[in-house]
């Protein structure tokens, strides 16, 4: 099992664009512990602001920032990102088209039993929501490497959401196929397309392998990049498939399975079913606890597109 | 009854929660207890039975995630069994690690951090309108304060002369980062809220007498609120979590929990802090 979390490898790449770019700065709301950015500000102190407890004040300034030729990235956890500060991503940052990238740390149901006030299942909905905003929620470490790197390289707004705890790799050192804005395909077959983000890739990917052992073929799509989402990957992989099912670690509605929905159906209409939390605050655990009790899991999803296709 | 003692009794239990649960934000609990104890001992009219009694007194602790120190007082005073707290954060409880008002004595949800002075004052100015008799008393941290919303607060509470109304800061000078004054400056904090027009009390908030003494003082002001800037040490009580930002959220090991217990029973031996 990885022992580094997404979190992680976002400061390590920060640190070294930041010794090459003094423009680059890093925005903290007194969460620079939990967004493993202590050795950024540490190493970089004139490239570091601390606002507080502040996720208002924090957006805004970064956007500030941003407007006078700052390169800034203003990380918080993401249930306060995407809610107390939405409006100032809204208009400051996406509106005004600052170059400001959000990240959210400690995304979906991380923090457990700390309840809903910490939860951010509805983080995909709300940015997706706002024109200019682009919504990433990379599968792994190796992958969100690869996505900081090409962040650092553009100048448009973003939301990168990302987990708090490791997660098991997707890919394997030195072999990460990765396109900006591009879904990658983990797998191919013709009875379903299993379509998932973020921490959902890595179960996704194990229901495609659930699903081969028994002769069920599917085709598994990484979609990181969920807005802008990559459309013709969606409608081939669909048009490939009996069913869709979509997983994903947010509300069932408004986030990836609302986007996939809309593609299917106006593209390639047939079924999908959408994976995800609830309508209602999650119940109490650990992310793995809640994950098993909603069925986000490989043998969940499996079991899911073996009924479907039984039907 | 010692209210002193008392508090370090439910440290005791505090310590003991987040140990079994492994997890829990313990030095704000231990900072914020002596508040807790005296509002909930002595100066609030909430009874366990009465939770729809509309003239209870109504709190929030807008510092959600000192949960654990509410937690035992509730269980203490019979709000609930003491045994629901062995599934505090496990699968499927109601017992998380932030107020939730599914439990019996919780009035609202917090956790969110600069939600719960706006909120007390829709509850106190409730009470204005209907010319009812209880008072409201929200509890908040320090580092909360660079919260806008809390500003928002601070001008809207003398506005509507909210003298139903008593704010506590648990001003332990510390946040997750570190120092409040290094993560973003609050001083001269008695001066910003005589600003805004609130009556302000500068206290020693692990002081219970002073404390009783603060509440009293605020019941008796008329036409505007009261501020208890409630001056603590984060980890009260126990030495070595004492002024540790690190300690913030922290489970202790063994021998820090044996540790922490007999410096406690120590003071409660002695009847005091
Ligand atoms: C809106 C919001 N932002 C961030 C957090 C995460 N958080 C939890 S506790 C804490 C530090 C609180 O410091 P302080 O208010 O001084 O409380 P205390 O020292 O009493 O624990 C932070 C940043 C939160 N709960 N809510
Ligand atoms: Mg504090």
């Amino acid at each position: 099992m990885n022992k580094i979390p997404n979190r992680q490898v976002i400061c390590d790449v920060l640190m070294e664009q930041a010794s090459e770019n003094k423009d680059i700065v890093v925005a903290c709301s007194d969460s620079r512990g939990s967004a493993s950015l202590a050795l950024f500000a540490d190493a970089f102190p004139k490239q570091f602001v601390e606002v507080g407890i502040a996720e208002q004040n924090l957006v805004s300034i970064s956007a500030g920032l941003a407007s006078c030729g700052k390169r800034v990235f203003a990380a918080s956890p993401a249930c306060f990102l995407s809610s107390r500060s939405l409006e100032q991503a809204k208009v400051d940052v996406a509106y005004s088209n600052t170059n400001v990238t959000l990240i959210g740390i400690s995304g979906g149901v991380s923090y457990g039993a700390l309840g809903m006030t910490h939860h951010s299942a509805q983080d995909i909905a709300a940015m997706s929501s706002l024109p200019n905003m682009r919504v990433y929620l990379p599968s792994d470490r190796l992958q969100t490497k690869h996505l900081m790197e090409a962040l650092c390289k553009d100048n448009k707004p973003a939301y990168v959401r990302v987990g708090r705890n490791p997660v098991e790799d997707v890919y394997e050192e030195g072999n990460v196929p990765f396109e900006m804005d591009r879904a990658t395909v983990l797998s191919e077959g013709n009875d379903v397309a299993i379509i998932a983000c973020g921490e959902m890739v890595h179960p996704a990917k194990e229901a495609g392998r659930l699903l081969e052992e028994k002769g069920i073929h599917a085709t598994v799509l990484d979609m990181y990049c969920v807005k802008p989402i990559d459309k013709a990957a969606v409608v081939k992989a669909a048009t490939n498939a009996k069913v869709v099912i979509t997983v994903e670690e947010h509300t069932y509605i408004g986030g990836l399975g609302t986007m996939v929905d809309q593609i299917v159906c106006s593209e390639c209409p047939k079924k999908v079913i959408n994976l995800g939390l609830p309508d209602s605050p999650v119940i109490t655990g650990k992310s793995q606890e809640v994950f098993d009790y909603y069925g986000l899991n490989g043998e969940g999803i499996a079991k899911k597109a073996e009924e479907l296709l039984s039907k | 009854m010692n209210l002193s003692v008392k508090a370090n009794e439910l440290r005791k239990d505090v310590i003991q929660l987040i140990y079994d649960a492994k997890g829990g934000h313990i030095g704000g609990d231990l900072s914020v207890m002596d508040i807790l104890v005296t509002l909930y001992y002595e100066q609030m009219n909430v009874d366990p039975a009465k939770m729809d009694d509309p003239n209870r007194d109504r709190f929030i602790l807008s510092k959600g995630h000192s949960v654990e120190s509410l937690y035992t007082i509730l269980a203490d005073k019979g709000f609930f069994p003491k045994e629901d707290l062995d599934t505090y954060s496990q699968f499927g409880s109601k017992y998380i690690g932030h107020p939730n008002n599914k439990i019996n004595g919780i009035e609202m949800n917090s956790g969110s951090l600069g939600h719960g002075l706006p909120v007390a004052i829709g509850m106190a100015l409730a009470g204005k309108m209907d010319n009812a008799s209880y008072r409201t008393y929200v509890v908040m941290g320090d580092g909360e304060l660079a919260e806008g919303s809390v500003w928002e607060g601070a001008m809207a509470a003398s506005h509507f002369k909210l003298d139903n109304l008593c704010a506590v800061i648990d001003r332990n000078r510390l946040q997750i980062s570190g120092s409040t004054e290094d993560v973003m400056a609050h001083e001269d904090l008695k001066k910003r809220w005589e600003a805004f027009n609130w009556y302000v009390l500068d206290i020693d908030g692990n002081d219970t007498e002073a404390l009783s003494a603060a509440f009293e003082e605020a019941k008796e002001l008329k036409g505007r609120p009261t501020m208890i800037l409630a001056n603590t040490t984060k980890g009260c009580g126990v030495s070595f979590i004492e002024n540790r930002a690190n300690w913030h959220h922290k489970v202790p090991t063994d021998a820090e929990l044996a540790g922490a217990l007999k410096e406690l029973d120590q003071k409660i031996l002695k009847g005091g802090r």
